[in-house]
């Protein structure tokens, strides 16, 4: 019990760690450069017309007090921490007066859902196939599938989005191609919502699944074919224990402990790949109002996603970082 | 040096085609500096030509030829992946030698950032800095920050290689004939860790290019300079695909699709090269 106490308490800090640099980075980012959000925020303001100086000025003074960035340095960075412990971002400029924290909040369970269930079935697929293509190698369909993961692994989250797009927009329309659910279905918890959300989500979902699974295939196949050599699984074979029991408790078992780290290593890039493909299909997402955001030129919700997309990562990452003992026993007897 | 890629291209498959596949691709970005037309300049050719004799893959809507633009946007995207993953090599060599050799305290600290960085999505933080810098983002400028972010991965992989050779027994040699940690580093370590460095360059440009095409694609960095990305972004802005120029959007994605697919099969090859292991079960030894 005690060395799972200090594996937790290193986790812990790992995650403190990612969160305060995390958000030192996205400090320094957003202050250290030449130019001004706030003198930005103005020019677009007065370009539609004829503002008076006064009424600049006093702008001027609002939006530095709105984006803190009044007072020392020493104070300009304690009140951005303070900001982000409370989770206030101020209002959003594009949607004034909805609180930025209220727009992410809106966002975030179809960009969640989206996430979770096309990680997990990529991870699981990945596994199980990857896992199978290493046990048996003579198998002509597994060694094809092989194939078309190497091919599929290297491409970026965005092509792979968009030749789904075509496929599926332009040259076979079946499914829809953008939105998060169908426009004239009421938001309830109706059978025609459930139903319209889950058409929506099915080419997102896809092509996170396609990039993800390749990766996680080819590092099982290769542990996996590692670990057929060792002598335990040799002797396993030779005293006859059914084929599917070792491939099973014996050498799947085993190979998943380090596919389960490389879970939590690869979250952040996962969530990167989830917000591209939102803003491909038009999903309601964290994704797609980060562009949004930044095509209506509103600091406080950039800011304000960033900020919350690190803490979010680093949480995910720590609640896997939780639940590896469970895979991995040797955790608490160390 | 010369022998063990006659051997590669002779005996791995993959290492043959990902060679034929990032030679074509070389060749072509070396073509753009025959251009007949300047890259940056738009209606130099009648627009929406459909590919023909006279325009080999087409014209674009803004008048550009498809397949001089893709040259020159093809040599762009090279070059950005090769900056990137050359300053980022320098990075993740320096943390991953140190960490590896000194180990300790110095290596838990190294690592704990090292992870932090890997753990950080990385696109929120790339659309933040775009944000901030809007029309001073240059090309230079996203090759700095984007080396800036993305050597960590690597890191972590040189440190496990330079763990091992600390425990082998010419390192405590060197340590004994008196040579200082930087020496034993630079000169005996680094000679030992040159090969799977060069395996995660390609990896690297791989990463640093699909990032570059993605941001451009949505207008996040200096479109006006012709890169795969920015060829697609305009693309999209003249609504290519509804308005029936499919060679305009196809091409460019076929040739970073065939770019990815190239950079990654002589990664692999050469990965399993290195690995002991991998050519043993290759020759027909073991397993």
């Amino acid at each position: 019990m005690k060395t799972y106490a200090i594996y937790l308490a290193k986790r812990l800090l790992q995650f403190v760690l990612v969160v305060f640099i995390g958000i030192n980075l996205t400090y320094v980012i957003s202050h250290a450069t030449p130019i001004d959000p706030v003198e930005q925020t103005i020019s677009a303001l007065t370009s539609f017309g004829n503002t008076s100086p006064e009424a600049i000025e006093t702008m001027r003074e609002s939006l530095r007090e709105l984006y803190g960035m009044s007072g020392t340095p020493v104070e300009q960075y304690l009140s951005f921490w303070s900001r982000i412990v409370v989770g206030d971002f101020g209002p959003s400029l594009s949607a004034f007066p909805t609180p930025v924290s209220e727009l992410i909040l809106r966002a975030l369970p179809w960009t969640i859902g989206l996430l979770v269930v096309a990680t997990v079935l990529a991870w699981l697929l990945g596994n199980l196939l990857g896992g199978l293509a290493g046990y048996y190698r003579k198998n002509r369909l597994l060694k094809a599938m092989g194939l078309i993961a190497m091919g599929l692994h290297p491409m970026p989250y965005y092509v792979v989005a968009f030749v789904l797009l075509v496929v599926f927009g332009f040259m076979w329309p079946v499914l829809p191609i953008s939105g998060g659910s169908g426009i004239g279905v009421d938001r309830g918890f109706s059978f025609d919502f459930v139903y319209s959300v889950f058409l929506h989500s099915l080419l997102p979902a896809l092509s996170l699944v396609l990039v993800g699974l390749g990766g996680w295939f080819l590092g099982m196949r290769a542990l996996v074919s590692n670990i057929v050599t060792e002598d335990y699984v040799v002797y396993a074979e030779l005293g006859g224990v059914d084929r599917r029991r070792i491939l099973g408790s014996y050498v799947m078992r085993n190979a998943l402990v380090p596919q389960v780290t490389g879970l939590a290593m690869s979250l952040g890039a996962i969530f990167t790949g989830a917000i591209i493909t939102e803003e491909v299909f038009g999903y309601p997402g964290i994704g797609s109002l980060l562009v949004d955001a930044v095509h209506a030129g509103d600091y406080s919700l950039v800011l304000g996603i960033t900020s919350v997309s690190i803490v979010a990562v680093s949480l995910a990452v720590l609640v896997i970082d939780l639940l590896y003992p469970l895979l991995d026993p040797r955790v608490q007897v160390e | 040096m010369l022998k063990i890629f006659r051997d590669l291209l002779r005996f791995n498959l993959e290492f043959a085609i990902g060679t034929l596949i990032v030679s074509i691709i070389v060749g072509l970005s070396v073509l753009s500096f025959f251009s007949p037309y300047p890259p940056e300049d738009i209606y130099v050719v009648a627009p929406d030509v459909p590919p023909s004799w006279e325009y080999w893959l087409g014209t674009t809507s803004r008048g550009q030829d498809v397949f001089w633009q893709m040259t020159a946007a093809l040599r762009n995207t090279l070059l950005f992946g090769i900056a990137v993953a050359a300053i980022s090599r320098v990075i993740s060599l320096t943390i991953g030698l140190v960490s590896g050799y000194m180990g300790g305290m110095t290596d838990r600290v190294l690592m704990s950032i090292n992870d932090t960085f890997i753990i950080i999505p990385l696109f929120p933080i790339l659309v933040l800095f775009y944000f901030v810098m809007r029309d001073s983002m240059s090309w230079a400028l996203l090759a700095l920050i984007m080396a800036a972010l993305g050597w960590a991965y690597d890191a972590r992989l040189i440190r496990s290689v330079a763990m091992s050779l600390r425990t082998r027994e010419f390192t405590s040699q060197c340590i004994f004939s008196g040579m200082s940690p930087r020496q034993i580093m630079t000169r005996e370590h680094l000679p030992y860790v040159l090969p799977i460095v060069f395996s995660t360059t390609l990896n690297n440009m791989n990463w640093s290019i699909g990032m570059e095409v993605t941001l451009s694609v949505l207008g996040f960095t200096d479109i006006n300079t012709p890169t795969i990305g920015s060829m697609l972004y305009w693309a999209n802005q003249h609504t290519a695909l509804v308005a029936g120029v499919w060679w305009w959007i196809a091409l460019p994605v076929i040739a970073v699709m065939m770019l990815f697919i190239g950079l990654y099969l002589l990664a692999t090859a050469l990965n399993e090269y290195i690995d002991p292991r991998s050519r043993l079960s290759r020759m027909g030894g073991a397993a």
